[in-house]
């Protein structure tokens, strides 16, 4: 299809150097070849280009989700690396990193291959792997994170709990750091001695509801641990879906002293607080819970002034049957590839929090040069450059519909929610994977 | 006896009781015509034969996901003295055991008709979730650490049955609020109608946050003693010392336990209360659980009064059952 390349024609380019509007050319070997504002396909050899329409549309590198729960293998009647990904493309991400805690869990060279072999069979998304930490993230030894890193992971996590073991955490800080090349050691913050048995945010909601609560300190408590041994261990820590006025205080005053943390948030932290669960839907089971209004304030602070470095999906994908069941029964997670942005636009542009540059900071580079693959992916929009590429349109109202989502469950919060923003195209290695807002896989 | 036609009528929006604050956007008034009609029943109740049939054709069937004899009972007794039949979905034996999921189970048990749906579950919520998925009545006969809005309707009745209106009296719930749906529901029920509640427990048995709660708080229960209408026990349980909440006990029986020398403090009018089942020796002591003034035997009666009640607000739209009977 885009055999002759691609000329994406009318938008505005917003990446790190700056916004611009210009016409931008694709070979058909995925390179961008020319950025101006009016490209003549003859001249640069692309006679025959597919032309994208970007008329009122915002282009940018593609989005990148270090935070994405694919399922497979283990759990595919929730969802598979194909399904994710195709998600993912809806949701304008060219990269993400699968999440280790599937069935088997990905803590072996075996398994990272296994799944990234099924993320280059899908084609849709550029899915890289985040090894466990630990054996079956069971918090006891070691995973063999060498063998793994080998394959291309740059990010390691338990994620799904917290590594409990304080000189457990301290080791595999100092291992990491040997490994030759760099990577990230991201933590599920979250200490089980004050969590165990909650299920939501502790507070006014979980005393009124009756459901066993998690105080924000259960967070705050791992993110204070973890800052305390990046600082005695020099490894990099990155501090995953923060989501309480606490570990964003925690944070910022961690970055002031220059040490090297890093810190995601997700969309339903900076738009959905505890009062959601007043239905009892375990649709807003999730964990971190969702938190007060105070804690998605600093949350949208941090976002903000640059203590949070990036806005990561933490999509997870669940089964109605299992949703459909008592709130202290079901499990914790909720959609959000196909969101993200949308909620990104509505909730943080739009009312003046961030700058639409800022959001795609978020949600592009800077997530990239958390992943380890900013070589890739977040790359600025100009001549040189693989064309990972979003074309969204800012403007666009839409209602979501879990039913029309592609990720192949449907526990998405935001059901009959009215968003601004959605994906136009997403091309990666300059071929559409996305064309006018479907899935062209 | 026409009043009974006219509140099924005006309560003809009330298709469920999940929580107390279901009764309506004014509660008391709600509960006010559920005491009124609760008369009613009490009076039925004292019949040679306590039986009415209000009910006739309607199917009540009792959901009880965790153990509740008492409940259980009180439920069955107030459909079969409206003449309903009442089906009983034991859930120890069904295929719950075999990972059916809730809302299975409710498709399940709707299919087979049935117009109410009485429901108890150890987990908040649950009959909020089931009555999504039902077009039955539900009833919730305790979820979780939520409510248990009939205990509090029954509670109510029986204190306007010895005091006569709640507004202005002063309650003390004393215990395990943290862990009490009967705490949450009565605390609605006592302070919609104009009481004055305080909740006396150690901290570790309060709710993490009481905002938004119309109560006072105490950890001191000799203090509070003297000034109430209502001593209203909770029900202690054993396991929460080895979650730490109590040191043991014998040490909380000494702070918060009814005993006899602390029951002398209560005013010559005030009433003793427990929702059972009690621990003699532990919230209460034996001696205190037989003073005159424990109305708790009173509580289990008007347990099936009120239910009746409910149970004919919700299903009896349009019947006017007293208008057919010889009384």
């Amino acid at each position: 299809m885009s055999g002759s390349g691609v000329i994406i024609r009318g938008g505005r380019i917003i990446d790190q150097l700056g916004e611009r509007v210009a016409d931008v050319a694709i070979s058909a070997d995925g390179v961008i070849v020319g950025v101006d504002p009016a490209i003549n396909a003859g001249a640069l050899g692309l006679d025959g280009a597919l032309e994208l329409d970007a008329t009122g549309c915002i282009i940018s590198s593609g989005l990148v989700d270090i935070h994405t729960h694919l399922r497979e293998p283990g759990r595919e009647e929730a969802e598979t690396v194909e399904t994710g990904s195709r998600a993912a493309a809806l949701g304008g991400y060219t990269a993400i990193v699968a999440m280790p805690n599937t069935e088997p869990t990905i803590d072996s060279a075996a398994v990272v291959q296994q799944v990234l072999d099924a993320g280059v069979a899908a084609g849709l998304c550029d899915v890289r792997v985040a090894g466990a930490i630990t054996v079956d993230r069971s918090g006891t030894t070691l995973a063999p994170m060498a063998e793994m890193a080998a394959l291309g992971v740059r990010m390691f996590t338990d994620d799904g709990c917290g590594v409990q073991d304080d000189r457990l955490m301290r080791r595999a800080l100092e291992y990491s750091a040997g490994l030759g090349v760099p990577v990230t050691l991201a933590q599920h913050c979250e200490v089980e001695a004050l969590s165990d048995g909650g299920h939501m945010h502790e507070g006014e909601w979980s005393s009124r509801l009756g459901i066993p609560g998690i105080p924000a300190e259960a967070e705050e408590l791992m993110v204070f641990r973890d800052i305390a041994l990046a600082r005695l261990t020099g490894a990099r820590v990155h501090i995953q879906h923060l989501s309480t006025a606490g570990s964003v205080e925690l944070v910022r005053q961690a970055k002031a002293k220059g040490l090297p943390v890093t810190a995601e948030a997700t969309p339903h932290h900076f738009t959905l607080t505890h009062a959601e669960v007043a239905s009892y839907d375990p649709v807003f089971k999730v964990n971190p819970p969702l938190r007060s209004d105070e804690d998605v304030a600093a949350v949208k602070a941090g976002l903000a002034d640059g203590t949070i470095d990036a806005i990561a999906t933490d999509h997870a994908p669940h089964t109605s049957e299992v949703k459909e069941a008592p709130f202290d029964h079901a499990p914790c997670g909720m959609l959000g590839l196909e969101t993200a942005l949308a909620l990104g636009v509505s909730e943080l542009v739009e009312p003046g929090v961030i700058t639409m540059q800022q959001l795609l900071a978020l949600m592009s580079w800077q997530p990239a040069v958390i992943a380890g693959i900013e070589s890739a992916h977040g790359r600025p929009v100009e001549t040189g450059e693989p064309a990972h590429l979003v074309v969204f349109d800012p403007t666009h109202v839409w209602v979501v519909d879990p039913a029309k989502l592609a990720s192949r469950s449907h526990n998405t919060p935001y059901a009959g929610r009215s968003v601004r923003g959605r994906v136009s195209h997403t091309l990666l290695c300059g071929v559409p994977m996305v064309m006018n807002g479907e899935a062209q896989r | 006896m026409s009043r009974t036609g006219s509140v099924s009528s005006r309560h003809g929006d009330l298709r469920n009781l999940l929580s107390i604050a279901d009764l309506g956007p004014d509660v008391a008034t709600g509960i006010g015509e559920v005491m009124t009609l609760t008369d009613s029943f009490v009076e039925v109740s004292e019949r040679a034969n306590p039986k009415v049939p209000a009910l006739r054709g309607r199917t009540v069937v009792s959901l009880f996901f965790e153990d509740s004899t008492r409940t259980r009972l009180s439920f069955e007794t107030a459909a079969k003295r409206l003449s309903a039949d009442v089906m009983n979905f034991s859930v120890n034996t069904s295929s719950v055991k075999k990972g059916e999921s809730l809302r299975d189970t409710i498709e399940t048990i709707e299919a087979m008709g049935v117009d109410a749906i009485v429901v108890r579950h150890a987990s908040a919520g649950a009959p909020r979730q089931i009555a999504q998925w039902a077009t039955s009545a539900v009833i919730n006969a305790g979820d979780g650490w939520h409510e248990h809005p009939t205990q509090a309707l029954l509670d109510c009745y029986t204190i306007r049955q010895r005091l006569g209106d709640l507004a202005g009296r002063h309650i003390a719930i004393v215990g395990d609020i943290k862990h009490s749906r009967v705490a949450r529901s009565n605390i609605a029920a006592f302070t919609a109608l104009g009481a004055e509640v305080t909740v006396v427990a150690p901290p570790t048995l309060l709710p993490p946050s009481l905002e938004g709660w119309p109560v006072k708080v105490s950890h001191d229960l000799d203090a509070v003693l003297p000034t109430v209408d209502v001593c209203y026990l909770l029900r202690m349980q054993r396991e929460r010392m080895s979650e730490a909440l109590i040191p043991s006990l014998r040490e909380y029986t000494s702070l918060f336990g009814l005993t006899e020398s602390r029951a002398e403090k209560l005013a010559q009018h005030a009433l003793i209360m427990h929702p059972g089942p009690m621990n003699r020796g532990v919230e209460i002591a034996a001696q205190v659980a037989d003073h005159p003034n424990a109305v708790i035997i009173d509580q289990v009666r008007n347990g099936v009064a009120v239910r009746m009640a409910v149970l004919f607000l919700l299903l009896g739209s349009g019947t006017e059952w007293g208008g057919e009977l010889d009384v």
